[in-house]
Parts: structure tokens; sequence; C-alpha cells
């Protein structure tokens, strides 16, 4: 629960590709890290190497060390899918499944690790997972209602419930609040502060003052051209970084004087 | 004057059409209306042809015993058939279709889909020609076994065929001729699953059977059914093939595996039309009736199943 992320020398590729170059960062447990840049610039694509999602796409690959309390998260005999099982995540649109009822989407990750739950314990898991992500009040009269009918913003609280349900070590999330209204927005923000006391988090984020509102540490991303491979610029805590920062390219960018 | 007519003026003005869309859209409700009317055409032919056999004497009918005692045996062999042949092809183009999108390298993928979508190139003559002179006589073994061993259940009773020439070797013939058909739809709605939804299974940690499981496979499933009844529709109507390896004729028998095996309507309207006069033509075109309003059945069914995945498949 709530493990240290420690990567280092991280080049990410497609194909022949570097989408990102050289990254070294040292992830806290219980605290949230968010990581800002221009578009394109790599962060996504990092963000999605640390529980190996990136691989989705046909060839990509990574040189480099991602450990997890001292587990080597590309070692050879690491199933991706056990990373993903340890590593949650959250996308920037609300995909909870459209076939499924809000209950089983809850659930869907844990009946995937062991299928034999007796009812009583998935309804407390349900129930558990839901308080967590703030959403038991608003859907607890109608937990066998299609997910898809809730509004974006309990959909996403209701991904939220579906990763934390099976108790991951770290979450990732991509944009979550990018499709939301305000509200929304501020709705996801209290439930990361909730969280990061059980949970890793690591956010993507395009909203600065976001990153500013919740998060502890700050890696700022940036890329030198089109082609070129993203690389971390600036990475400390996010007080200095809004304040203060270390590199000039950093200050342009978030004081919006970019490009 | 101008104050009172103005603020109707706008919905009074036809909206400005340019000669190109005028065009097109006359075009195409032209081709609309032309499919309605060839359809509405065949359907009075064969209602107009077949009233005379509707209202013969039973006597007059072939066989002796009226239009129902007539068509019964040849309605069970066209469904016999084309559900034997649906039950093998469906499981074997979901398979086919969840290879090639998710499984096989894409090379293998792209020829795996050509060498499929060849299939439904073949005539079937062609098939009618591979079922008589190759499965027939390679399928005699199993058709012994099944008389042997199943004998007790009434589909696999005996005695069994020593040509091969049964319902059972139609059907698989029939599988293979449908195959092209389920597994491109299928290939299809696969490939359109949403990777929102994939990406939600793999980052539970989903391996990829239940990534498929849970995001493929429900979001497809409609559409893999809509395949399904498509094929049934071409089993149901196929000629050439089930004549040629059919030895039919013989009354209604559930059996699939022995000589004496009901004929189908297609394949017996072709087999018996070059030499039939007066009322028998009569009764063949209202047999050809019946099999219009089954493939018609069928694929209203396709269509009502594949409306109906709008309304839960999550379009928000």
């Amino acid at each position: 629960m709530a493990k240290r992320i420690e990567v280092s020398d991280l080049n990410i590729y497609y194909g022949n590709f570097r989408a990102v170059e050289g990254v070294n960062i040292s992830i806290e447990p219980r605290s949230i890290t968010a990581l800002i840049g221009p578009s394109g610039c790599g962060k996504s694509t990092f963000l999605r190497s640390l529980n190996r999602m990136h691989e989705v796409l046909p060839g990509a690959r990574v040189e480099g060390k991602v450990v997890m309390d001292g587990q080597d998260l590309y070692g050879a005999d690491v199933d991706p899918v056990d990373v993903r099982r340890q590593i949650g995540m959250v996308f920037q649109r609300p995909n909870p499944f459209p076939t499924m009822s809000i209950y089983d989407n809850v659930i869907a990750g844990n009946r995937l690790n062991n299928k034999r739950m007796k009812k009583s314990e998935t309804d407390d898991l349900v129930e558990k997972s839901l308080m967590g992500a703030n959403l038991w009040n608003e859907v607890k009269d109608r937990l066998d209602r299609p997910g898809s009918g809730l509004s974006g913003g309990q959909q996403q609280r209701l991904c939220i419930a579906r990763a934390i349900a099976v108790e991951p070590d770290v979450l990732l999330m991509d944009e979550p609040c990018s499709a939301l209204d305000p509200i929304s927005t501020l709705a996801i923000e209290d439930l990361m502060t909730e969280l990061k006391e059980r949970f890793t988090i690591v956010i993507v984020t395009h909203n600065m003052q976001q990153a500013a509102r919740v998060s502890e540490s700050t890696g700022f991303f940036n890329l030198n051209g089109v082609g070129q491979p993203g690389r971390l610029i600036e990475f400390n805590p996010t007080e200095k970084i809004f304040s203060n920062p270390d590199e000039k390219a950093t200050e342009d960018y978030i004081s919006g004087r970019f490009g | 004057m101008t104050a009172t007519k103005a603020p109707s003026e706008p919905t009074q003005q036809p909206a400005v059409r340019r000669p190109g869309d005028r065009i097109f859209a006359g075009t195409a409700k032209a081709s609309g209306i032309l499919i309605l009317l060839v359809l509405a055409g065949v359907a009075a032919f064969l209602i107009g042809e077949a009233i005379p056999a509707l209202v013969a004497p039973a006597e007059d009918i072939p066989g002796g015993e009226g239009l129902a005692a007539y068509i019964a045996p040849l309605i069970l062999g066209t469904l016999l058939g084309a559900v034997l042949a649906l039950l093998v092809a469906t499981p074997l183009a979901v398979g086919i279709a969840l290879y090639v999108t998710y499984y096989a390298p894409r090379r293998i993928a792209a020829a795996m889909g050509y060498v499929i979508d060849l299939l439904a190139a073949i005539p079937s003559v062609v098939y009618g020609f591979w079922g008589l002179a190759v499965l027939a006589p390679a399928l005699r073994p199993f058709h012994q076994w099944a008389a042997d061993t199943l004998g007790f259940i009434p589909f696999f009773a005996g005695p069994a065929s020593t040509t091969g020439r049964t319902m059972f070797t139609v059907g698989l013939v029939l599988a293979v001729m449908i195959l092209p058909i389920i597994s491109a739809i299928s290939r299809e709605v696969f490939s359109q699953a949403p990777a929102l939804h994939r990406e939600a299974a793999l980052a539970l940690g989903a391996t990829r059977w239940e990534m498929i499981r849970m995001a493929v496979l429900p979001y497809g499933k409609s559409g893999v059914i809509a395949g399904a009844m498509l094929g049934l529709g071409r089993a149901l109507g196929e000629t050439m093939a089930v004549a040629i390896v059919l030895s039919g004729g013989a009354g209604a028998t559930l059996t699939l595996i022995s000589n004496s095996n009901p004929s189908t309507i297609a394949s017996n309207i072709a087999l018996r039309f070059p030499e039939a006069t007066g009322i028998d033509v009569n009764t063949l075109i209202a047999s050809g009736l019946v099999l219009f309003v089954i493939t018609l059945g069928v694929n209203m069914l396709a269509r009502w199943v594949v409306n109906r995945r709008a309304d839960f498949s999550g379009a928000n």
C-alpha cells in the first residue's frame, strides 16, 4: 500500500521514435505528484509507462529502470498484467463498462483477481469503494443501473471507485478532469486529497491551477521541437515550481510566456 | 405593410437547393423505391403463381396428400441444414474474428482476412462438388461412429449412410459457405470495440482474454448475432451445393446421418422445376413463397437485433 517509485534514466520508444528521454524522478508515497507540460511533451506516455499501459501500442518499449519499493517493474520475469493490478489508472475520458451495472463496474477488477467472493463481501467492497470515491450517496439506490447513465463527473468517480476497489499501491490519473465541468472537477480534487492518505497518486494535468492546488511535487515536461523527444525539465516541490522555479523554461510555461 | 409581412417571410421561403443536391436526392430516392418495387414484384409473382396450388384439391398435389404435407418435410430439411451450419460456423467465425483482430500479428491478420473473404468468392457449385467428392467420403467413418455410439439421440439415429451424402455433410458444407459472412461482420464489430473500454479492462490488470470478455464480447454480441442471422439467411436459400451433395427426397426425418433425408426447399425446386408441368409448377412456387417468408423473417429478426443494440451500447 502506497509505495515509492524510483525512475532512473528512462527512455521510452515507439518503434524507432524516442518519445521520452532521460527521465529521473522519485515519486513519494502518500503524496500527489503532478506532471505538467505542453501537448506532445511525453507526460502521458511517461505516466503510462509507470504501469506499462503504453505497451498496448505495438512497438512500444523502454530503456532504463522503474523500481517500486525495490521491485523492478520491467524485470525479465515481471508480467505487465501483475504490474497493472498493483498500479491502477484513471483515464481522461470516464470509461465505465457500458454493458455492466454500477455494482459490477466497481468489482470488475476484483472479479479478475479472485473469482469467488461471497455476496456479502462484494456488497461491502462496493459500498466501501463507492464511499471512498464520494459517490455512494448518489448511487446507492440504483446500483443495478448501467454506469453509463451517470453524469460525466459521477462516471469519473465511478472509475476511481473501480480503480481503488482492487487496493492498488499507486493510482495514476491521466487528465482526469479535462472532460468535466468545474464543480465535478472540484469533487474529484477533494477526493484526490482524501485518497493520498492511502495511495501514491500521480496526475497528468493541463490545468496548472489544479497542479498547484492538489500536488506536493510537480514535474515539468517539455520538448525542443516537433519530432524531438520529450524530457523532464524540472522536478521540484509544487510551491517552488510555481513561485521560484529553477529553470527559465518552467517559468515561461507557467506564466504563459511559452513558445 | 412591410412590417406585418416581415416576420412570416423567412419561414415561407423555401430553402435554397443546389442542382447537385436535387439530383443526388432524386437518384437516391429512386434507387430506394426501385428496390421496393422489385421486392413487391417478386412477392406478387410468388403469391399469384402459388394460389392455384393453395386452392387445388389435395390429391392433385404431388404426393397426393395436399400442399402442407408436401412442403412440411422440405421446411424441416431446410431448417435442419441451415441451423446445423449456423451451430458449426458461428463459434468458428467468432474465434477467427477474435484471432484476426486481437491475437494475430498484423501481417498475418491482414492476409487471413483476405483468405476468409476469398471463401465467399467461390461459386456454390464448386462447394457442391467439393462436398460430394471430398467431404462426403471423408465423413463416412464419422457417420458410422455416430450411428454406433450416439444412435440414441434422434439426430444420429442409424442406419448410417454409406455414401456420406447426408444432411450432416450438407450442414458442414453450408457452414464453410457462411463462415466468411459471419466472420467478416464479427471482425468488423470486434475491431470497433472502443479503445477506451479495452484500456479500462487492461488497466485493471486484465489479461488479453479477460479484456476481450469484459470489453469486446459484450460490445460485439449483437453484431455477431446479426452476422449469424445473415449467414442463416444464406444457408436457408442455398441451392446448388445442397442439390449436388444431398440425396434427399425422403419424408420428414430428424436424423442427420442416414440415407433418408428430407430435401430442402431451394434444392427441391432446382431439381424438379425442369420437368414440372401444370399444378406441379404452382406447388414448387408455393414452396418458394414459404422460403421467401422464412428468409424475410430471419432478416427482419437480424435487423431488429441490430437496432436494439443502439439502446444499450452506451453510445454516450
